[in-house]
């Protein structure tokens, strides 16, 4: 990690503190109705699950169909824990946070041990049963509420203290993914995505590096687990369905796989949207399905990427000339 | 004993229809080198259309049965050509992201036109039961096995004997080699999708006649299995896909049909728990070759 106490960190640090103080200024004087309050939380943990995501799929390269899982598991450990302990909330959910993610990623781990040889089609196929296949085997452990759901999970006090919980965990994990993609490891996960064959030639250990980023990642999705279970104070296995992997997985690609800033802009515009069109809900699913397809039908044709070069390139002429630090070339 | 064999002849109807949808994504994923994650709900959308055709527009069931053999093909025809064909030379994650795209977008028009309940056709095809002795079988069983076993032989023949057949196994060997050799390699995928398109058609007459209903997400459930199925055969194999199919289809009605009650919530995992174990332990599949992988 190199020297952070940049003046590019002392930028972030104010952004990131503005961002807060405005979020939570109009929620306490009441500007935000209630629902664009929740809608506040649901970012913080959509952010999570798609940054989490990116990291397997924009980042090493390998398509998980089943993300939902390890959202599932971190949800249901850290809940359970949080309704069989008897703490003071912030206790509990610093708790829940840390069993929901550790169970999530020993799940992860374990997925990713057993699927190690498989890659492309048969990795998301796989991946994808094991969502549904862990979605189904909750059902019947005892403890958890079976087909009715996990009742009795302490909420938040307020949404501000929700928020607030929600986007600190949000700021931790940006922080390790940044560090984490522009450390050794992530060059050499990215050396993976590129070319397998030629990445291993050069001594790096393919399987321990997929390892590590399937269970890095599912740490991250059973933290939002955890933040959602406490926003919704209920769990239910249909609450964590192969529609939920999907939504993500449209969220990373329309961010651009493999970019932190693009992850978050797209999931805070993808959970906004249904919420500022309302009537848009039945076709949510639609525009979904049209959004994916276009993106890659975009991206494969050249005249886009060429358009798209033209627009970076203005805009990093526009950031020079009101010396904004865009990156010189 | 009458318990078992009802459970074996249930586990073969539905083996034999996995077969066919097998069928289908093997010769695509052999030929276009993509698993064709549509395949599964272009079956849905063959259910629909029997299910207009019966229903609502009270058609004959042999038109019924052509047209929906004529819409899936169809249907498998336009979504190559506009979603799969423009990306031929992406990455594989590309194309992947692509084709569940198109399976989104059919689940959810078909959410749209016909709204999420389960809906129930008309029987078509109505047969009796046949009984041997003291045991009873129902004479649709019969056809569902005879239909996939006469497709299974005229498809080998097909691409054995014929020269558009054995374009495909030529595309399928060394797609770069095929076109240099004058193969039309669009044409020959284009072709493989119509193909593959009018087994899932089939598969979707077979499926109606035996469930007699059909929801927006039957086809993708269905389609996932069946492509576990040609998997654990070895993909781009017939006898692979019919094997594969058919022990698919046992094992899961064998371990359903008589798994505790207090396992009962989570029958649907047994499916998917034995998909994965087929695809964790056979990747290349019973019958499949073992490629390497060349630089």
């Amino acid at each position: 990690m190199k020297n952070i106490f940049t003046k590019g960190f002392f930028s972030k640090l104010i952004l990131i503190i503005a961002i807060w103080a405005v979020v939570a200024l109009l929620m306490v004087s009441g500007v935000m109705s209630r629902s664009m309050q929740s809608l506040m939380i649901k970012i913080c943990y959509y952010t999570i699950l798609t940054l989490s995501l990116d990291l397997i799929v924009g980042y090493l390269g390998d398509l998980s169909l089943g993300h939902a899982a390890f959202y599932l598991v971190g949800a249901y450990a850290g809940c359970a824990v949080a309704v069989y302990t008897n703490l003071p909330l912030l206790v509990k959910f610093v708790l829940a946070l840390i069993v929901g993610g550790a169970a999530a990623a020993l799940v992860g781990f374990l997925i990713s041990k057993a699927i190690i040889k498989l890659r492309g089609d048969y990795l998301a196929i796989v991946t994808l049963a094991f969502g549904e296949f862990i979605r189904s085997f909750v059902k019947i452990i005892p403890g958890l509420g079976g087909t009715k759901g996990l009742m009795g999970i302490p909420s938040f006090d307020s949404r501000l203290e929700g928020f607030t919980l929600a986007y600190i965990v949000l700021i931790l994990v940006i922080l390790v993914i940044y560090n984490f993609t522009h450390s050794r490891h992530g060059r050499t996960i990215t050396a993976i995505r590129d070319n397998a064959i030629a990445s291993e030639s050069v001594g790096i250990n393919i399987k321990n590096n997929k390892v590590l980023v399937f269970t890095i990642a599912s740490f991250m999705a059973g933290m939002a687990g955890v933040i959602f279970g406490f926003y919704k104070t209920t769990l239910n296995p249909s609450d964590f369905t192969y529609n939920l992997s999907i939504e993500v997985l449209v969220m990373v690609v329309l961010g651009g796989m493999g970019s932190i800033k693009g992850s978050i802009i797209a999931s805070v515009i993808i959970v906004a949207l249904p919420e500022v069109l309302r009537g848009a809900e039945d076709f949510r699913m639609l525009i979904y399905a049209v959004a994916l397809i276009a993106m890659m039908m975009l991206n494969a044709s050249p005249r886009f990427t060429a358009i798209k070069r033209s627009f970076g390139e203005k805009m990093n002429g526009l950031r020079a000339k009101f010396k904004l630090g865009g990156k010189a070339k | 004993m009458q318990m078992l064999i009802s459970t074996i002849i249930d586990g073969l109807n539905l083996g034999s229809v996995y077969a066919l949808v097998a069928l289908g994504y093997s010769m695509v994923y052999g030929i276009a080198k993509m698993l064709n994650f549509a395949h599964g709900d272009v079956i849905m959308v063959g259910i629909y259309t029997i299910f207009v055709g019966l229903n609502m527009l009270s058609l004959p069931a042999p038109v019924t049965i052509l047209m929906c053999v004529a819409v899936c093909a169809l249907l498998g025809f336009t979504v190559e050509k506009l979603a799969y064909k423009p990306l031929r030379n992406s990455t594989p994650l590309s194309v992947l992201i692509t084709a569940i795209g198109v399976s989104y977008l059919l689940q959810n028009v078909a959410l749209l036109i016909f709204k999420s309940d389960r809906k129930f056709l008309q029987s078509f095809i109505s047969l009796g039961k046949l009984t041997i002795g003291e045991f009873e079988m129902p004479i649709i069983s019969l056809v569902i096995w005879g239909t996939t076993l006469v497709i299974m032989i005229a498809l080998d023949i097909f691409i054995k004997k014929t020269s558009m057949g054995r374009a495909m196994l030529a595309v399928s060997e060394d797609k770069g080699a095929a076109q240099l050799m004058g193969v039309n390699v669009n044409r020959t995928i284009s072709i493989t999708f119509i193909i593959g398109s009018a087994l899932a058609g089939i598969a979707a007459i077979l499926y109606a006649a035996k469930y007699q209903n059909v929801d927006p997400y039957t086809g993708s459930v269905f389609g996932i299995k069946a492509f576990a199925a040609a998997v654990f055969g070895g993909i781009g194999s017939i006898p692979g896909a019919m094997i594969g199919g058919l022990s698919l289809g046992l094992i899961e009605a064998l371990t359903i049909g008589f798994l505790p009650d207090s396992l009962a919530a989570a029958s649907d995992g047994v499916a998917y728990a034995l998909l994965i174990l087929m695809l964790i332990l056979k990747p290349s599949g019973l019958l499949g070759k073992k490629r390497v992988e060349k630089v």
